[in-house]
């Protein structure tokens, strides 16, 4: 009876530690994956309001740091492996537009919204800061080329981007989760943003 | 809502509710029935057809999607009695096993080969992201690069 109480106990040992393994493991894969976790900050500025939208996962899912776009709510990589291509629409096999269509997909919980695509690579997010982030967004080099006007009409108006204030269900129908602020006070707030001089903070 | 497209070189018109997915008026409207069901999430890849030449997971695709296109599903890949290069390979390399997502396979192959007529390994790895729970996957491998020099030999 001794002897089994003691095998017992170390089975439950055994075990316990196996899980704490199995379960830090996890929790370093979705640190290592989720590096956009960085500090968000929502007060009444423009700029706050505004990256607090930009660091959501609706938007750095497709802003990945890599050729493979994120997805779900843990941000996890994009299953199937699928992977940017030459066009950021996908490899010639298969483009984005194999799953998914201009609007979401009701049926199979597939997104969709006009020009589903990933944005190019000079334009990564992921593991950012919000100012490397507004410095990267403000810059022709990297943000293809575009005026303060441009940018401000592509982050109001860009049915790809407001897409994240409906993005409908995943496949089991849970809803996806939308940015920490109104699409209305993004709006006012980018513009108000750059009416400013979209002037970048230290931190 | 009335929907008008052209499948398999024959026009057809339909009269469903608009987000009816494709698959659903494929199979049971149409009754073309080698199109198949398997996740319903557009993940597995079984109900791939080509919408205006290019791939596509009938099972995520709105019929309203699709009016005035040209759609193609496995019942319309070959010219008359010739069987598609694709096919034909499949056939020589006897590739299915319970063959339930083939023809998925087979349309998604048809349109990779279409873009890149002589795929490598990576590339096949890279385009070809349909599932078999059979795990043909080396056969396909072998009938996908036969397939090429088929085609290749057809435009020679």
């Amino acid at each position: 009876m001794k002897h089994t109480i003691i095998g017992f106990a170390i089975l439950a040992l055994i075990l316990t530690m196996s899980q704490a393994v199995q379960s830090s493991n996890n929790i370093g894969q979705n640190k290592a994956r989720n590096k956009e976790e960085v500090e968000v900050i929502i007060s009444d500025k423009p700029f706050d309001k505004m990256m607090a939208v930009l660091l959501h996962k609706r938007c750095v899912n497709c802003h990945p740091d890599g050729d493979i776009p994120l997805q779900g709510e843990d941000s996890h990589l994009h299953h199937f492996d699928i992977e940017r291509g030459p066009n950021d629409h996908g490899l010639a096999g298969y483009t984005c537009e194999t799953c998914h269509s201009t609007e979401n997909n009701i049926f199979s919980g597939v997104p969709g919204a006009p020009h589903w695509a990933l944005a190019p690579r000079s334009m990564a997010w992921e593991g950012k800061s919000r100012v490397e982030i507004a410095q990267q967004m403000m810059d022709p080099a990297r943000n293809g080329g575009r005026s303060p006007k441009e940018i401000e009409k592509h982050l109001t108006e860009h049915e790809l981007v407001l897409w994240a204030w409906d993005p409908g269900v995943d496949a089991e129908g849970i809803e996806r989760e939308k940015p920490p602020v109104s699409k209305e006070d993004f709006i006012e707030a980018v513009k108000q943003w750059i009416a400013d001089g979209a002037i970048i903070p230290d931190k | 809502m009335k929907i008008s497209f052209k499948i398999n070189k024959e026009e057809r018109l339909v009269d469903v509710d608009g987000n009816t997915p494709l698959l659903w008026v494929i199979r049971d409207i149409l009754h073309l029935k080698g199109t198949k069901f398997g996740c319903g999430k557009a993940a597995c890849g079984a109900c791939t057809i080509h919408v205006d030449g290019k791939a596509v997971r009938s099972c995520s695709m709105p019929i309203k999607m699709v009016a005035e296109k040209k759609i193609t599903t496995i019942e319309g890949l070959s010219d008359g009695k010739l069987l598609h290069p694709v096919q034909e390979a499949w056939k020589k390399e006897v590739v299915p096993q319970c063959g339930y997502c083939q023809p998925g396979f087979i349309m998604a192959t048809a349109a990779m080969l279409d873009k890149i007529p002589n795929p490598t390994d990576e590339d096949i790895d890279q385009n070809i992201i349909n599932v078999c729970r059979c795990g043909t996957y080396y056969r396909m491998r072998k009938a996908i690069h036969l397939a090429a020099s088929l085609m290749d030999k057809d435009e020679q």
